[in-house]
């Protein structure tokens, strides 16, 4: 580019990120052939995987872009099992089920968030855990579900093993790679400037002109709908239904976990981040209660001292970009030489919405 | 009915207790401590094991516990939430999750699913009952924690309004900067505010085991009720968060004549409605779950 030495570089895309958006859709289609060269378990895990992706994408969505910390997001996963339960028990195909269940788990979220986003920081952040706690008792009522006893989404048997398995990670693969399209798309609109605006300073925001609770609103109801598909997928590979499993905090847990190892607020870092916590329950997981204070640990000392998380780090420290959504300011001094002192107020790639 | 009324009342204590170190600690610091429940369990283990494994009475036990709470509170407020709070209103919200969950799953991995009561440690108490006017039976453990409910509500306001160490607080609680210059120790005065919600918790986690039964992972409940409770009695004196415990009991207490499973529920709805009326009405969101007493008491 052959910019003026004194104007700033204005930039979206760079050649890592046109190398990864190819490798993107390398991966997607690879991911795509893989149950015909994997094993069932290997397709049963890779399929848990993608639910875990769409989980911390949707968290971050709403803590990292909205500035909206819930430890009660299992509200949405349970609902969204539970609805497919209560859809495939009224005679409605199973696969169709799981999905017509995120739809309404969204159309939920909508009544509810006219409430909950008038609540700020700790006070949404449990108000959220009130919701979940009362949604699960509420649950627990319906005598489909016979309490703690737990039901079944039994017509999904009809299909043979192998052919239910595979269509299944097809799903979670579908709606993962969807669901991050969607947020993708949404954060390099118009709207992602003002989610990002938002996110740095919300009265600086509002001042401007953003509308604010509009767009908080976006979010919450694109978390729960995402959320709410991811539950209706956990519901079809393990099959049976019990609410204390679904509505349980820990799948909060593991949302946080996965967004602050992976960096929040970053559109990678909640990739990455499933991907790490991927990789330790499958090293780990059998351990047992010493894996989930490791879990809680590593949450407390990444807040403490890693808030940005590894590929917030990464990316601050190598300014690297590979799926842009914002744009960034380059300074010309900043673009001969990478070895050169920063300015104080501005590192040499300054992410700007 | 009168007689579940008066239970209720008396359970509302409780509540109080543990929603006042909440509260407080929220509006010294602004931080919402998820780990309120968790440290209150982690109280109740602690004298729990004291009785079992030393014959300690858990009345003596406290005097054990709750000084160690407090220095649990001092090195939580100087090595976690100072340093959270530092990256903004939401990471002290990750933070005291993430430690919720070590201290869960650590009492786990100490003392196992079973779920245990300070109840045989204290003898008669735990059933012991006085007869009121009316044929009433009021179990003589509610009316102690309804009482201690009362004298640590009254203690903390009297101590916010009347000694140095509370001014100092309270000024950092209104504009921690001004009171820097001034020459309030913010940083002090902080811990000092930690410490003291923690003995608090550590008082509410004792109760919590004699008057009922508890298992690792009874902290997230304690949380939702402190939480409720805090948020019904609304900004205004302390006492208020007294009045919010009374109606969440009480409002458990309708749940479970309605319900055989209505208890928990009666007490999430009846917080759902104060909360609905209060942000309809204010239009502004909760400012804050409470603000501490002003000069003059109550």
């Amino acid at each position: 580019m052959s910019a003026v030495s004194t104007s700033p570089v204005i930039e979206r895309g760079t050649a890592t990120s046109r190398i990864a958006a190819i490798a993107v859709a390398v991966i997607i289609a690879l991911l795509a052939v893989a149950p015909h060269f994997l094993s069932a378990g290997a397709v049963d895990r890779i399929t848990a995987l993608f639910i875990y992706v769409i989980l911390a994408a949707m968290w971050n969505a709403l803590a990292g872009f909205g500035g909206l910390v819930s430890v009660g997001q299992q509200v949405f996963f349970g609902l969204g099992a539970y609805f497919a339960i209560r859809l495939a028990d009224a005679g409605i195909n199973p696969f169709l089920a799981l999905f017509t269940s995120g739809i309404i788990v969204g159309a939920v979220s909508w009544p509810l968030s006219l409430f909950m986003l008038r609540l700020r920081n700790g006070e949404f952040a449990i108000g959220m855990w009130v919701i979940a706690a009362l949604t699960h008792l509420l649950v627990n009522l319906d005598r489909l579900v016979q309490g703690e006893t737990g039901t079944s989404l039994i017509s999904l048997n009809v299909y043979d093993a192998g052919a239910r398995r595979a269509a299944i990670y097809w799903l979670a693969l579908a709606s993962m790679t969807a669901l991050l399209a969607i947020l993708f798309g949404l954060l390099r609109g118009s709207t992602g400037a003002a989610i990002r605006a938002i996110r740095d300073n919300e009265d600086a925001a509002a001042s401007v002109g953003v509308r604010v609770t509009g767009t908080k609103r976006l979010l919450f109801v694109l978390a729960a709908f995402g959320i709410g598909i991811a539950g209706a997928l956990w519901l079809a590979t393990s099959i049976t239904f019990q609410p204390k499993t679904y509505f349980n905090v820990q799948w909060t847990a593991y949302m946080i976990f996965m967004v602050l190892v992976g960096g929040i607020g970053t559109f990678e870092g909640a990739i990455l981040g499933a991907l790490v916590f991927f990789l330790i329950e499958t090293w780990f997981g059998g351990i047992g209660v010493w894996y989930l204070v490791g879990l809680g640990a590593t949450a407390v000392l990444f807040s403490l001292f890693l808030p940005r998380g590894l590929w917030g780090t990464i990316e601050e420290r190598f300014g690297l970009r590979l799926l842009p959504v914002g744009y960034r300011v380059r300074f010309p001094a900043a673009a001969d030489g990478d070895a050169m002192p920063s300015p104080p107020q501005a590192t040499p790639y300054r992410e700007k919405a | 009915m009168s007689n579940q009324i008066i239970q209720g009342i008396l359970l509302g204590g409780y509540y109080a207790l543990i929603a006042c170190g909440l509260s407080f600690m929220f509006s010294v610091m602004r931080i919402i401590n998820l780990a309120h429940g968790s440290l209150a369990v982690f109280a109740a283990f602690a004298l729990w094991w004291l009785a079992a494994r030393f014959h300690i009475s858990p009345f003596v036990g406290l005097l054990i516990v709750l000084p160690l709470m407090a220095a649990i509170g001092w090195v939580l407020q100087r090595f976690l939430l100072e340093r959270s709070a530092r990256g903004g209103a939401l990471l002290p919200i990750l933070t005291t999750f993430g430690l919720a969950i070590v201290i869960d799953n650590l009492l786990f991995e100490q003392f196992g699913a079973d779920t245990r009561s300070l109840a045989p440690y204290i003898g008669s108490l735990s059933y012991d009952s006085w007869e009121w006017p009316g044929s009433i039976y009021v179990g003589k453990l509610a009316v102690i924690m309804f009482a201690s409910a009362v004298i640590l509500l009254g203690g903390l306001q009297l101590f916010l309004t009347h000694t140095r160490l509370g001014r100092s607080i309270r000024a950092t609680s209104e504009d921690p900067d001004t009171a820097g210059l001034v020459g309030v120790d913010a940083r002090r005065a902080n811990a000092i505010a930690a410490s003291i919600a923690m003995v608090t918790v550590g008082l509410a986690g004792a109760f919590l085991g004699m008057r009922s039964t508890f298992d690792p992972y009874a902290g997230a409940p304690q949380l939702l009720f402190a939480f409720e409770a805090a948020v019904i009695g609304g900004a205004g004196s302390l006492w208020g968060t007294l009045i919010g415990g009374i109606v969440l009991a009480l409002a458990q207490t309708l749940g479970a004549q309605v319900h055989p499973q209505g208890f928990l529920i009666g007490g999430h709805v009846a917080f759902l409605i104060v909360l609905f009326i209060r942000l309809s009405t204010s239009g502004l969101g909760l400012r804050g779950l409470q603000r501490l007493p002003t000069r003059k008491p109550t």
